[in-house]
């Protein structure tokens, strides 16, 4: 245990160190997506703001804190400057539970990379995730303009319905591993199956199924392509955050992008093992290396999300709706059923 | 000490969220000011240490419920409230009748609970406890109140579904 003064001072500089890297790969994401979705177009993505338009987050940073903040006169003020907080404290907030890597000894104490394990780590992230979604409704209710509301509508319709299938197929992962803490979750699939095949969830029985189902619902828990209806912009200009400009418009657009990050970590901890990896070298590299695995795998799920936004078009609303509940959601109870009575037979 | 505290502060917050859902005349303030219920609710359970019952009370209430509820006001764009002076039978009966119910209530916890009261941090929280006790000492109580949902759900259905037109020509 850690006396109450360095337990502070460590936690200060854990929740600085950690806001300042989740904004920075924000900003990176922004920057990774457009050059990504700009090679797959044929096009160059950001090229002309220093070498490989790597400052482009910066430019695009300062633009938006030098725009004028316009608030337009019809709306309903209080939650319209409520909505864009509500929606990045949020996501912002989820972040704190997620476990980076291993433990690392610091002048003497083991300090975890991790600003707090929590045994309701993985309900703390959904709760907080649920709350979130008041920033888009509001949003679109307090902007007082059809395609605001049409969008906020969307959304909460669609966040609500996506996020039963999200937690069911999360179900699944904690039969599994029988704990609420991430960092339980994480240390269950240490080790192998058969000696070489990793012992991560999704290659447990059917978890894969899981995957998928987590996939799907994370995509549309995010506003992401293919499911990104609520700001629909052939149908509703830019839907929820219309009426929005400069610092409120760039706070929706880090919320999604943080909640992107979360959501990559989350599938990284509960499904990929986590920081679990091959460990080899000196002990620092076996310090390290955790937390590399960790990174690599959060980044080939920010990829993915991308690779898909380049290349699948978006659903009919009809068909988000009849997907979410006639499709995942039965798939979802059954791999539940399925899980369920494997472990129980195993056991 | 820090409990005590942040449970009272949390407990006025709480309260002055349920004063100020009747005294709000738009309904998504009222709405807004529910969930400030909700979660002040769930922190007053997490300092008794049911953490499970706080997440659970926050995903469920704060985060599927309420935004049902503030989804259909959307929906239904409800406008303001109009004002009325109250009744006079509501306020000479309603003030008695609220200090009656009220002492009542302080009475039955009283008697049946004398001045020993649950500590801060006593109660359950773990998963593997509320799991036990819901799907071992109280599994009768628990899959009947599932039933009960589900006929809900089915009442709900039934009611909202329109039914169908006998005469299509003249319906429309």
């Amino acid at each position: 245990m850690l006396s109450l003064p360095i337990f502070l001072v460590a936690s200060v500089v854990k929740i600085v160190l950690v806001i300042f890297i989740l904004l920075t790969a924000v900003a990176y994401t922004v920057w990774l997506e457009r050059k990504v979705v700009g090679h797959m177009q044929n096009r160059w993505g950001p090229s002309r703001v220093g070498p490989f338009g790597l400052l482009q987050p910066l430019a695009d940073g300062v633009k938006f804190l030098l725009k004028e903040d316009l608030t337009p006169p019809h709306v309903y003020r209080p939650l319209f400057i409520a909505a864009p907080m509500i929606a990045v404290i949020c996501a912002l907030t989820s972040i704190s539970v997620i476990p980076f890597g291993t433990a690392i000894p610091v002048a003497g104490h083991i300090i975890p990379l991790q600003i707090t394990d929590l045994n309701i780590g993985l309900l703390v992230i959904l709760g907080v995730t649920s709350i979130g979604v008041y920033g888009v409704a509001l949003a679109g209710w307090s902007s007082n303009s059809k395609y605001s509301l049409l969008g906020g509508l969307r959304a909460s319709a669609q966040m609500v319905s996506y996020e039963i299938c999200l937690g069911l197929s999360l179900v699944g992962v904690l039969i599994v591993s029988g704990s609420f803490s991430l960092q339980q979750i994480v240390e269950s699939q240490r080790g192998y199956f058969w000696g070489f095949i990793p012992k991560w969830n999704i290659f447990y029985g059917c978890q894969f199924v899981a995957f998928f189902i987590y996939l799907m619902a994370a995509y549309a828990e995010t506003n992401r392509i293919p499911f990104d209806l609520p700001e629909a912009e052939t149908e509703l200009v830019a839907g929820y955050h219309t009426e929005y400009s400069a610092m409120k418009f760039a706070m929706f657009f880090m919320a999604e992008y943080a909640n992107m990050i979360t959501v990559a970590c989350l599938a990284t901890i509960l499904f990929l093992g986590g920081g679990n990896g091959p460990l080899f070298g000196p002990p620092l590299l076996r310090l390290i290396l955790p937390t590399f695995y960790f990174v690599a795998k959060v980044f080939v799920f920010l990829f993915t999300y991308i690779w898909v936004r380049g290349t699948l078009p978006r659903f009919r609303y009809d068909q988000l709706m009849a997907f979410g509940w006639k499709f995942l959601f039965p798939l979802a109870i059954a791999n539940l059923v399925v899980t369920a009575l494997v472990v129980a037979y195993r056991s | 000490m820090l409990h005590l505290v942040l449970f009272l502060v949390f407990g006025a917050i709480c309260v002055a969220g349920a004063i100020n859902l009747l005294v709000q005349s738009h309904p998504i303030s009222s709405a807004l000011s529910l969930v400030v219920v909700m979660a002040s609710l769930a922190v007053e359970y997490l300092l008794l240490g049911a953490e499970f019952v706080a997440a659970v009370q926050v995903i469920v209430y704060a985060g599927a419920v309420m935004v049902l509820f503030v989804f259909v006001i959307m929906l239904l764009n409800a406008g303001v409230e109009e004002r009325t002076k109250g009744s006079r039978v509501a306020l000479i009966l309603g003030i008695p009748g609220v200090l009656a119910g009220g002492l009542l209530v302080a009475w039955v916890l009283i008697e049946r609970t004398g001045t020993a009261t649950v500590g801060l941090g006593a109660l359950p929280g773990f998963p593997k406890t509320i799991g036990n006790l819901l799907f071992h000492d109280f599994l009768l109580p628990f899959e009947v109140t599932s039933v009960l949902v589900l006929i809900a759900i089915m009442g709900a259905v039934v009611l909202a579904s329109r039914p169908e037109p006998k005469n299509p020509e003249k319906e429309s």
